[in-house]
């Protein structure tokens, strides 16, 4: 039966629906910090800045790496609109570190021309990835 | 009448165009499933993406925002999604058709192309053409989708351009596309309150933007413009497989017509021949006997 307590959670990808269920609850980071969401929210919308998405259902937690995109929040249920989100099993860790390390690197010896706001970005969703897999 | 060489040659001939016509037909087939379901998959973005924005604008109220407001320039910017190759019918046609007939002076506008067909045809007519997008058709990614709006977006922010469209070509079905020319900005925000004022009727608690109104546009609208070139892409991808198939289907089963043509022409030659050749025999053969 289901829970009184779970809400409709949708996250849509440009390529697919990346995730469709009844969920208790559900965090992720946004631009203003990061939040978790019960049911009877009051309705929201908030941009998603790079950050774990942790969707925790009746019996069990999953995570995923969420990057870009943006939430509309109702009161019974919740739809993430993300531009890119991936699923542990879907990312490289090597990668993930080695651009972590490019963007700190970047942030390091920064110049005029080095664009900060990219570089940070990156650096989020390099941190962001590693996060998920750990 | 022409010889049984000429008419054997021709069916020849035909029949090999017929071939070639078959297989492209074949391998569009398969590539419109493709295109089809990776447009089908990505509708619900879409969807969701449209109705969400249409929402926010409704309840946004009188925000004054740039993305809002045409801008100073007159010129108008059109993202032109075609294809690369050819022999697709009137795919390619009726997106230039929608642009040079439309209600636009040619001074005034600015192509940001996406697809070689697209592009030449609209130089020749005059158009001048800021970017050329073609590589991505092929195999449209996101990522393609975003540069093209930043570009886009960039030229409204810097006052090159004062209005964006898109011209695309919608996949209603496998055999209905519709050529569709799209304004992405400024919003249409009249527009979208009468899709919404119906939503809104049963409409629950307020929205609440967080950050507050101007910086979730600021992020939004862009986001939303990606989305719908990425729609745009998608869907055209899957017409012109479309189209192509259609028109390749039509191109075999003309060739068979005229194969079945020749074919009589060809049999009714034959038989002219031996016929000729009878008469020739017996009369020889009378000449000797009397």
């Amino acid at each position: 039966m289901a829970d009184e307590r779970n809400f409709r959670l949708e996250v849509i990808t440009p390529e697919r629906v990346f995730y469709e269920g009844d969920v208790n609850m559900v965090e992720f980071n946004t631009t203003e910090g990061e939040i978790g969401i019960y049911k009877g929210h009051v309705p929201m919308t908030v941009i998603i800045n790079p950050g774990v998405l942790t969707i925790s259902e009746a019996d069990r937690a999953r995570n995923a790496a969420l990057h870009a995109g943006f939430v509309e929040i109702l009161q019974d249920k919740v739809t993430v609109l993300a531009e890119i989100v991936e699923w542990p099993e879907e990312i490289d860790k090597a990668r993930a570190e080695a651009a972590k390390a490019r963007a700190e690197e970047r942030l390091r010896t920064k110049t005029p021309e080095t664009d900060i706001m990219r570089a940070e970005t990156a650096l989020q969703r390099a941190i962001a990835r590693i996060n998920v897999l750990s | 009448m022409a010889s049984m060489r000429d008419i054997k040659r021709r069916k020849g001939s035909i029949q090999s165009t017929q071939q070639i016509t078959k297989a492209m037909k074949l391998v569009s087939t398969v590539k419109l499933q493709k295109a089809k379901q990776r447009a089908e998959k990505s509708k619900n973005y879409f969807r969701c993406m449209y109705e969400t924005v249409v929402s926010m604008l409704a309840k946004a109220g009188n925000i004054n925002h740039p993305y809002l407001h045409p801008g100073n320039s007159e010129k108008k910017g059109i993202i032109v999604i075609t294809s690369n190759r050819g022999l697709a019918g009137g795919y390619n046609s009726n997106i230039v058709k929608l642009i040079t007939q439309g209600s636009f002076r040619k001074e005034d506008v600015v192509v940001y192309a996406i697809g070689k067909k697209g592009r030449d045809a609209l130089l020749r007519y005059g158009y001048s053409v800021r970017e050329d997008y073609s590589d991505i058709v092929e195999e449209p990614l996101y990522s393609d989708a975003m540069e093209v709006s930043k570009k886009v977006l960039d030229d409204f922010a810097n006052g090159e351009i004062g209005e964006i469209y898109l011209a695309y070509t919608g996949f209603k079905n496998t055999v209905v596309h519709e050529p569709t020319l799209l304004k992405l900005l400024p919003v249409d925000l009249g527009a979208a309150e009468g899709e919404a004022s119906g939503d809104a009727q049963e409409n629950r608690a307020p929205m609440n933007f967080e950050p507050e109104d101007d910086r979730a546009l600021d992020m939004i609208i862009p986001k939303y413009v990606t989305s719908l070139i990425f729609g745009g892409l998608v869907e055209s991808v899957a017409s012109e497989n479309g189209a192509r198939m259609q028109a390749m289907d039509s191109a075999t089963s003309n060739a068979e017509e005229m194969i079945d043509h020749l074919t009589l022409m060809y049999n009714r030659a034959r038989q002219g021949s031996i016929t000729q050749e009878l008469t020739e025999i017996i009369a020889g053969a009378n000449a000797i006997s009397m």
